[in-house]
């Protein structure tokens, strides 16, 4: 999806933010640019092309900005997405993306193009992402580059904590400090 | 010993962190917590899974805003799926004591409106929200930024959040603002020229003249957009326009902890000397009435001006292309004139009651244009009560227009409020994105006396030639 500045109101628009639970997100991701207003499939749209498949998500530049609504991340995940490759990513969408599980890997500009010229080329290409090692690589080529990850989140993501549970473990402390506070 | 100089932004937050993890976030204290019905309940639902409770209730603020109607409030919610949402809203907040203004309740209305109104907002603070404009609350001199659910959780079972320090950034605009130029337009243009993602991974301070000749409500709209360019947030060194603010309100210290407080807040500026990672310097004078043109708030011009080329826009050219496409727009057009369907005034960008004002001083003598549909939304019962009160309400019915009730309505359209496929709004909120108002909207982001321009002519007009 070689389209900048994807917004979060793109990804999962606000009339679709109704739920009270967590399910059912994937349905609507990209609701208005996969379908027409009649709810059939826009067929020039990239999810809609049985051509493409595959776990990884590549998007352009500044993905994921906008609206803080973890349902853009919770609608990616849904779908079936566990990671999402941009040159640049908004903020906000990069902590939710971390908080449910799914990796987001910043890429230099050049490597961008290079992936998305790529699967142009061939929509098959495979693409392997090495957490441990940190690494995105185009299989077909080899190019390969590093990517950065706290080693904190790095952690909680390789092994299924979150920080929840972190948060939950220093709860004295943080009770110590609350009584410090002026406010 | 010498003190390192800080900058504002240090100041606070280095005040609040309760724990720096190496090679990890800080673990950061929260001290306001608002919560509002749509971001809120996968948040206590995942509370309860995991049997926690709220660990300080006193803290945490909600309201209902988002989907809530903005006509007919005291009928029942017609949508069962937003009725669930303040539902559940009602039922999470009186389970575990959490403050709770829902619809109906005199104190409702946007939660970025009535945090401050009612003094619970206040400098030197850290103030979160599942919600990108809690940004707004930095007008204050406090450390406000959005957040998901998962936080939100985070944050209701431990007061917490974790955070990477982002990086700081400076941005000054000095000299005085010409006639008709408003808080809205600065921002607008600062946005314009630092691009939708100009700043993300840094938190903004605003300086300068502009900014300290600013009431609270302008700087609120200020900090409220921060988060447009990509800021984690925007913040303004409290002075005594903040402190005349405050004073007084329902929430706001008093007596002596009012003194006390205010010694403290005043210690809260950047230090001569301290440095940011990045500065801007603009001249207010350069800034005139913006409007937007394409679908992201970075995409803005003087209202005077052309669209630009895809070459002078800068950025991928496909997605330009794209976005005019997507607006019905071309390359060169001049703004001037281009035909307006809907108008909207309200959103926590600018719904308090200077911008019913602005709106009105144009209105005033003058008839909404025919074909022109027209929301009015507070942000928030008092502020409906102010337009009552100082007469605006007066001016608004003769001119042929309705007062709505307050809620966020067509800045998102969650609720009924939905501007129709292909029709053009002028919009005092802060979002032009595609369908934004609703599946296939076209959104033109403006300020509060941009949009009563349009309102009257029902074009695209320089409020200046309005202007007595």
């Amino acid at each position: 999806m070689p389209i900048e500045n994807v917004d979060t109101d793109q990804i999962i628009p606000a009339r679709f933010l109704k739920a009270t639970e967590r399910k059912g997100f994937g349905d609507n991701l990209f609701r208005d640019w996969r379908y027409e207003s009649d709810n059939t499939p826009k067929k020039d749209f990239v999810l809609n092309n049985p051509i493409y498949s595959g776990k990884i998500l590549v998007g352009g530049k500044n993905f994921g900005s906008g609206s803080s609504r973890e349902h853009a991340a919770w609608a990616i995940y849904d779908y079936g997405f566990r990671c999402v490759v941009s040159s640049f990513f908004a903020d906000i969408f990069k902590n939710n993306s971390l908080n449910v599980g799914i990796l987001p890997v910043t890429v230099s500009p050049e490597f961008l193009d290079k992936i998305f010229t790529a699967i142009e080329a061939d929509p098959k290409t495979e693409l392997v992402v090495d957490l441990p090692a940190q690494t995105i690589t185009i299989a077909a080529t080899g190019e390969s580059e590093s990517f950065d990850i706290n080693s904190y989140k790095k952690h909680n993501l390789m092994n299924g904590y979150d920080d929840i549970d972190y948060l939950q473990a220093m709860k004295e402390e943080i009770k110590q400090f609350a009584e410090k506070s002026i406010y | 010993m010498s003190i390192k100089p800080a900058t504002l932004f240090d100041k606070v937050w280095d005040s609040h962190v309760v724990r720096k993890i190496e090679d990890g976030p800080d673990v950061l204290f929260i001290d306001r917590h608002f919560i509002h019905e749509v971001t809120s309940p996968v948040a206590f639902l995942g509370m309860e899974s995991r049997g926690l409770k709220v660990m300080f209730p006193e803290k945490t603020f909600a309201t209902a805003d988002h989907n809530t109607p903005t006509i007919n409030q005291h009928l029942p919610v017609a949508d069962p799926l937003s009725a669930n949402q303040l539902k559940a809203l009602e039922t999470n907040t009186g389970k575990y004591g959490i403050s709770h203004w829902g619809l109906g309740n005199p104190k409702n209305g946007i939660v970025h409106v009535v945090g401050p109104e009612n003094g619970i907002t206040l400098p030197g603070m850290t103030i979160v929200c599942g919600d990108s404009h809690t940004s707004t609350h930095g007008a204050f001199g406090a450390i406000a930024f959005g957040i998901g659910t998962s936080e939100v959780e985070m944050v209701l079972s431990s007061q917490c959040i974790m955070q990477p320090k982002p990086k700081k950034m400076r941005i000054s605009v000095n000299g005085k603002l010409g006639k008709g130029i408003l808080p809205k337009d600065v921002v607008l243009y600062i946005i314009s020229q630092l691009t939708a993602a100009g700043a993300t991974g840094y938190f903004v301070e605003f300086a300068g003249e502009a900014f300290e000749n600013m009431s609270m409500e302008g700087r609120m709209t200020v900090c409220n957009m921060s988060i447009e360019m990509g800021a984690r947030g925007g913040m303004i060194a409290p002075d005594e326009t903040t402190f005349n603010y405050i004073k007084g309100r329902e929430k706001a210290p008093k007596g002596e902890a009012w003194d006390k407080a205010l010694a403290y807040w005043k210690t809260l500026k950047t230090d001569e000397g301290a440095t940011f990672d990045k500065e801007y310097v603009f001249n207010a004078s350069d800034i005139e009435p913006m409007i937007t043109y394409g679908t992201n708030p970075g995409m803005g011009i003087g209202i005077t001006k052309s669209i630009p080329t895809a070459e002078a826009a800068g950025g991928s050219k496909s997605s330009y292309e794209k976005s005019l496409q997507y607006m019905g727009f071309h390359e060169a057009e001049p703004m001037l004139g281009k035909k307006v369907d809907y108008v909207f005034i309200g959103s926590c960008t600018n719904g308090r009651i200077e911008d019913f004002r602005a709106f009105a001083s144009i209105v005033k003598g003058r008839k909404k244009a025919d074909h022109v549909t027209a929301w009015i939304v507070p942000g928030s019962h008092i502020v409906e009560q102010q337009i009552r009160e100082e007469g605006i309400l007066d001016i608004l019915t003769e001119a042929g227009f309705q007062l709505r009730q307050p809620g966020c309505s067509a800045c998102l359209a969650m609720n009924d409020d939905k501007v129709p496929a292909g029709k053009y709004a002028v919009s005092t909120s802060n979002r032009n994105f595609e369908g934004r108002q609703g599946p296939g909207s076209r959104t033109l982001l403006a300020s509060p006396l941009v949009a009563a321009a349009a309102a009257v002519t029902g074009v695209v007009t320089d409020p200046r030639e309005l202007i007595a």
